[in-house]
């Protein structure tokens, strides 16, 4: 019985242990050719497709509800609403998940969607900004990104954006945490490969923020490479630390073209 | 605050068989987790979901810790009459969520 009970855990160490053997002999692969990237969409079980595809049985969408409802709410001591800014979001926001992380001329450096949505916070609606990972950010970027559904993603085609997607391809490609890994060396090398049962997938953050069932929640891109982090043994960066928006720059660059799908569901 | 979204066909034929489909946003504490400090969490679910078919029930369930996150319930009934199909979740915590939506059957 006892040792009925462990053979799990066993083989899935054996089957980690394979795969980190393969990693290991396997020279890096360059980048994935445009033509042969892939969205986790095509990756994921039938049912779960399912699920992403059909609104009303997509968890995601109870976020998206919430975000609208944030979208009309006035907040802050200058009382107002996105709303009033930004009018309808469904004509204003269109495209706009698709052109983020975006470069920001008064900073200097791009800024992600959830660190946009906190800038017009503070300045315009003077309001505190909201925390990361908070319900109320979440919702009000999903709705925001919901907009873009549909259409390809085509940020980082700035020039002044440049140097940030080097700097994240260089984190992307450098070994890091006990394991000793490379982002790349999953995410380009062993795509196909499958990783303690589950997919490895090419890493396009094509439907963030996005329901992860695992999480029972809805997470945010920088979440699920903290995930990853933890993975490697790696020390995950703060939340909106300039690490995660190079990385985050990157990978927009990486998926470019691709559709957004704003609110996935990937297990 | 819940949120519940439904799908429910609008228009059936007279006997035909309908699936309903329901989700609701709630965490669905287990009550068997910890905190970083080793406080238990209180236990804060679903216990039981009802459907009432123009006043008739037609669907009841009885939810336990065990069920993820954001239930999500589908069934299958038969579209009868026209008028309104009713649910409502009711939890831990006096936690209380009704909706309802109407179906023409022809």
């Amino acid at each position: 019985m006892k040792l009925a009970m462990t053979m799990p855990e066993f083989v899935r160490s054996g089957v980690l242990f394979t795969v980190l053997c393969i990693m290991m002999t396997h020279s890096a692969v360059a980048e994935i050719p445009l033509a042969e990237r892939r969205s986790g969409y095509d990756l994921l079980s039938r049912e779960t497709r399912a699920m992403q595809d059909d609104d009303t049985a997509n968890p995601g969408m109870l976020w998206v509800l919430d975000g609208e409802t944030l979208w009309r709410a006035k907040d802050g001591t200058a009382e107002k609403a996105c709303a009033e800014c930004h009018g309808d979001a469904r004509e204003s926001m269109r495209g706009v998940a698709a052109r983020y992380p975006a470069f920001d001329p008064a900073r200097g450096r791009p800024v992600t969607l959830e660190q946009r949505i906190n800038i017009c916070r503070s300045e315009r609606q003077k309001a505190p900004p909201f925390a990361y990972e908070s319900k109320d950010l979440l919702s009000l970027t999903a709705y925001v990104a919901r907009q873009s559904r549909g259409m390809p993603i085509e940020s980082a085609a700035d020039e002044r954006l440049k140097s940030f997607v080097d700097a994240g391809r260089a984190l992307f490609t450098r070994r890091q945490g006990q394991l000793n890994l490379t982002c790349a060396q999953c995410h380009d090398d062993n795509w196909n490969q499958k990783l303690a049962g589950n997919s490895l997938t090419q890493a396009h953050p094509t439907g963030y923020p996005l329901y992860r069932l695992e999480w029972q929640t809805v997470g945010s891109l920088q979440r699920r490479v903290r995930n990853c982090l933890i993975g490697m043994r790696a020390e995950p960066y703060a939340y909106g630390s300039p690490e995660y928006v190079a990385l985050e720059t990157y990978l927009m660059w990486r998926a470019r073209g691709l559709p957004v799908e704003t609110p996935a569901v990937r297990p | 605050m819940a949120r519940a979204l439904l799908n429910v066909p609008a228009k059936a034929k007279r006997g035909e068989v309908i699936a309903i489909k329901t989700l609701i946003s709630h965490e669905m504490e287990t009550g068997f987790r910890h905190s970083t400090t080793g406080v238990p969490v209180p236990r804060n679910i679903i216990t039981s979901f009802v459907v009432n078919y123009n006043k008739e029930e037609i669907f009841r369930a009885v939810l336990f810790p065990a069920i993820a996150a954001n239930p999500f319930i589908t069934f299958y009934t038969v579209a009868t009459e026209s008028g309104t199909i009713a649910f409502e979740w009711t939890g831990d915590n006096g936690f209380s969520a009704t909706e309802s939506a109407t179906i023409t059957v022809e």
